[in-house]
């Protein structure tokens, strides 16, 4: 890189707090005219944070940002566009309703003659955009009707239309083919190369050792590091990363597991696009772990499992018996239930009482006649707080009030409630702090050994590590290699169980991102 | 699946993976044919009532002009409606506020004159527009609940202020304006219809004020993102239907030489239905204002037909009930 480089945006101890967490802690971060920079690190190490910063959603709780030498005065959206900083939002700053070029020069429209909006010389400058790019898309197509990874290239072309100093983009690739990853790095270069400082920020390794010349790497709100990507490693970055803690995940005991019959057989399923042929069988009493990156189809085969999704081909077994899931009522009936990665809208009912919401699922049960009956309800519900030791003021408060690590806790009573065989869980612990993730990961390990089945998916591996017995990586839709959790513990290391886990994460966590790669 | 002996080395062989091509997507431009949907229903309903009605005079150029002057209100409070849904809001008070204004005017005029009258029209419209603004966007009420109340605040100050009472207007000039008079053979409702729509159809493709529009009820975060003030936006459309109101309000009162607070009542609903009927989505991001004056002469055309089929007007009522669901339900199959 340049011999004398000159940052285009710094971050001057920066902090932010939301309520009593502390999202960043003092950070210090700049980026360079001309380089591609990496900002890496765990869900919730503070990357989101960070570009929200930059990008005016957030201001910084102490701390100053500086673009080309000067202090960014305003926290606005509005401020640091015209600061010259872009992003490149997973989908976020499309209108469906619109066409491509109208998204394209949304609020800097073309103007034609009598100062009105030229549409026509938007498409072609947008057409223009796309071919210098050298990708396809119609720019008189409404964003609703373009495919996942059309809409990204979309972004990517709205955001360097103008003329932007600092370009930021967030997980670019997971709605884009490997073709279309090509190209984005093309553009990437060129962009580099006219002197713009770019931010990336993405999970997959191999993309980062490909595109970027430095990398920062967060963990929990903190800088770790901050060197040229010559001088880390996969390792090395990993190790970063993950950091050394234990994470209070050692705690949580894990017996052998007894595996009984099996509850859940899956031949073949294939959803609409993802996910893809996938076979698998879970038994009573066991918890498999689905690992991957964003976008590996991970959640996409939680939907198809309940029926959110439709299925396009394959089987599924429940109990011996082949099943149809037209949709959650089917799934529900069958005893599979899905305790949902989006909690806060697929979860709960956020201004109902931890009773409506635990009771949601039996109402059927507590009725008597058409009346629900309140003191069936308020036992069962009862009995499941005090069980999965919920902590709410009482069974009437409202389920927004509580904090996330009880309010998932009441998602899955809703579904103890109903006595399922099945469970799936989609990001359980996602927004919840770590007390309360040892506690969830307990709950799970206590769900197998009351001879449930388990699947959970769960971006933080040492959670997976810690909760399950078998261990499924998932890519592109597809399941491509199996782990029982035994064969990643290390033979001649120590006792320590932290040491341990933190080992077997860095392993897990390397087998991922190859698999990515591989594929 | 096979079972990994040892972890040793990462280098398992993998599945090959297929590159599946993603699921086409089903071609847009082919359901685009249900946008038109007002248009070729007007068309069908014209054609209809222009057969069966032929010997009653369904044709005759005076029913026909007839016709555009009763649905001249209609239509320019759905170029308000129009901006109001495509920005993802909605506003009931529409109606009662043209009532309101039509007194206010009559009141006005009868005190201080014609200009006066016309000033606290458009003063009443507007003020009613910004509070609903105000209260949606800065308060954070729904607009259907702000307006909904809205509804009732103008009707009930609609009634309280003349004790119920109609109140005449004998200015000349305002009643040619606004209502009786016409320019050459065109009536002057006609023209106020036809200079709104232009405008309106404009400022909504044209301008960056209506991108803004689209852009807010396509999806708000997306809008917020990409630095529009969508506070502001929906603060402005509520107060453009506000003024479409007062306009209605005074053309109500000038075609009847009178205000009364039941001008205007119920014509909320036909608004909405006309937008929705020509191709405005309820949910916003896509609306169109030539599409929802097609959508009001078709109400207008139904009503006229129905009246002179003979049909009771119990029966009238049903008939374009259901007519209008027909339409809607089939232009709205696409949208979500």
């Amino acid at each position: 890189m340049n011999s004398a480089p000159s940052p285009v945006v710094r971050l001057i101890g920066v902090s932010k707090s939301f309520g009593g967490v502390r999202a960043l802690d003092n950070v210090d971060f700049e980026v360079s005219a001309g380089e591609i920079h990496a900002l890496l690190g765990e869900n919730g190490a503070g990357k989101s944070t960070i570009l929200k910063i930059l990008n005016g959603v957030h201001a910084p709780s102490a701390g100053a940002i500086e673009v080309n030498g000067a202090p960014l005065g305003d926290h606005t959206p509005e401020a640091a566009r015209r600061a010259g900083i872009g992003m490149i939002f997973q989908e976020m700053s499309l209108a469906p309703t619109l066409t491509v070029a109208q998204n394209i020069f949304l609020n800097h429209e073309l103007k034609g003659r009598l100062n009105l909006i030229d549409d026509e010389e938007a498409a072609r400058r947008s057409r223009e955009l796309f071919e210098s790019l050298g990708v396809e898309v119609d720019p008189l197509a409404r964003v609703a009707d373009l495919s996942a990874g059309q809409r990204q290239l979309t972004e990517i072309v709205k955001a360097i239309s103008r003329d932007v100093r600092v370009l930021v983009l967030d997980e670019p690739t997971t709605a884009l083919s490997g073709g279309e990853v090509e190209k984005l790095f093309a553009i990437l270069r060129r962009l580099r190369a006219k002197g713009v400082a770019i931010i990336y920020v993405s999970h997959r390794m191999d993309e980062i050792a490909r595109i970027a010349d430095r990398a920062t790497i967060l963990r929990d709100g903190r800088r770790v590091i901050t060197a040229p990507m010559s001088e880390l490693t996969l390792d090395k970055i990993i190790e970063h990363i993950v950091g050394r803690r234990s994470r209070g995940f050692s705690d949580v005991a894990r017996k052998a597991a007894r595996r009984g019959a099996p509850l859940l057989e899956i031949k073949g399923l294939s959803g609409l696009e993802k996910p893809s042929n996938i076979d698998l069988t879970l038994y009573a009493g066991e918890v498999v772990g689905v690992a991957g990156l964003l976008g590996s189809g991970r959640s996409a085969l939680a939907r198809v499992l309940f029926g959110v999704d439709r299925k396009r081909s394959g089987e599924i077994r429940i109990k011996g018996g082949s099943v149809e899931i037209g949709g959650p009522r089917d799934a529900i009936a069958r005893g599979l239930v899905l305790v949902p990665e989006d909690r806060l809208r697929q979860g709960l009912i956020l201004e109902h009482s931890v009773e409506a919401n635990a009771s949601l699922a039996i109402l059927d049960r507590l009725a008597s006649w058409f009346f629900v009956s309140r003191a069936k309800a308020a036992d069962a519900v009862d009995r499941q707080i005090a069980a999965l030791r919920i902590r709410a003021s009482s069974r009437d408060a409202a389920a927004r009030t509580l904090s996330g690590g009880n309010q998932q806790k009441v998602v899955v009573a809703k579904w103890l409630n109903a006595e399922p065989d099945i469970f799936v869980l989609d990001e359980p612990t996602a927004g919840v702090d770590i007390g309360s993730k040892a506690e969830i990961i307990a709950l799970i390990r206590g769900l197998a050994e009351r001879g449930k089945a388990v699947l959970v998916i769960s971006s933080e591996l040492s959670e997976l590590l810690t909760a399950s017995d078998r261990i499924l990586v998932m890519t592109d839709g597809r399941i491509v290699a199996e782990y029982e959790c035994a064969e990643f513990d290390d033979h001649d290391s120590n006792d320590d169980v932290g040491e341990r886990l933190h080992h077997a994460e860095r392993r897990l966590s390397s087998i991922v991102q190859q698999a990515y790669a591989r594929h | 699946m096979p079972n990994a002996d040892s972890l040793q080395s990462f280098s398992r062989p993998m599945r090959a993976t297929s590159a599946a091509p993603p699921a086409p997507r089903r071609a847009s431009r082919l359901a685009d044919w249900r946008q038109y949907v007002a248009y070729l229903g007007f068309a069908l309903i014209f054609v209809f009532f222009s057969t069966t009605l032929f010997d009653k005079g369904f044709l005759d150029p005076n029913n026909l002009l007839n016709i555009l002057r009763q649905t001249a209100m209609i239509s320019i409070m759905s170029v308000g409606m129009t901006y109001v849904l495509s920005a993802g809001e909605i506003d009931l008070s529409i109606g009662m506020v043209a009532g309101l204004v039509s007194l206010v005017a009559a009141v006005a005029i009868d005190g201080y004159g014609p200009i006066a009258g016309v000033a606290a029209g458009v003063a009443v419209g507007a003020l009613v527009g910004f509070v609903n603004g105000a209260l949606t966007t800065r308060v954070g009420i729904p607009s259907f609940l702000t307006t909904l109340a809205m509804m009732g605040i103008a009707r009930g100050s609609a009634m309280w202020m003349t004790q119920t009472k109609s109140v005449p207007i004998l200015d000349d000039n305002f009643i040619w304006l606004f209502g009786g008079g016409n320019l050459g053979p065109i009536p002057i409702l006609v023209l106020w219809t036809l200079v709104l729509a232009v405008i309106g159809h404009i400022v909504l493709r044209r301008t960056t004020f209506g991108r803004r529009v689209l852009a807010t009820g396509g999806s708000e975060m997306a809008a917020r993102y990409s630095g529009i003030d969508t506070r502001s936006v929906k603060m402005r459309v509520l107060i453009i239907s506000g003024l479409t109101a007062a306009i209605a309000g005074m053309l109500y009162a000038g075609r009847l030489h009178s205000g009364r607070f039941q001008l205007g009542e119920g014509d909320e609903l036909s608004v909405i239905a006309a937008a929705v009927l020509g191709g405005t989505s309820l949910f916003g991001g896509a609306g169109t204002v030539v599409g929802s004056i097609v959508g009001s002469l078709m109400i207008g055309v139904i009503n006229n037909g129905l009246l002179l089929m003979g049909l009771e007007y119990s029966q009238q009522l049903i008939a374009r009930g259901l007519i209008i669901l027909i339409a809607v339900a089939i232009s709205q199959s696409r949208k979500r």
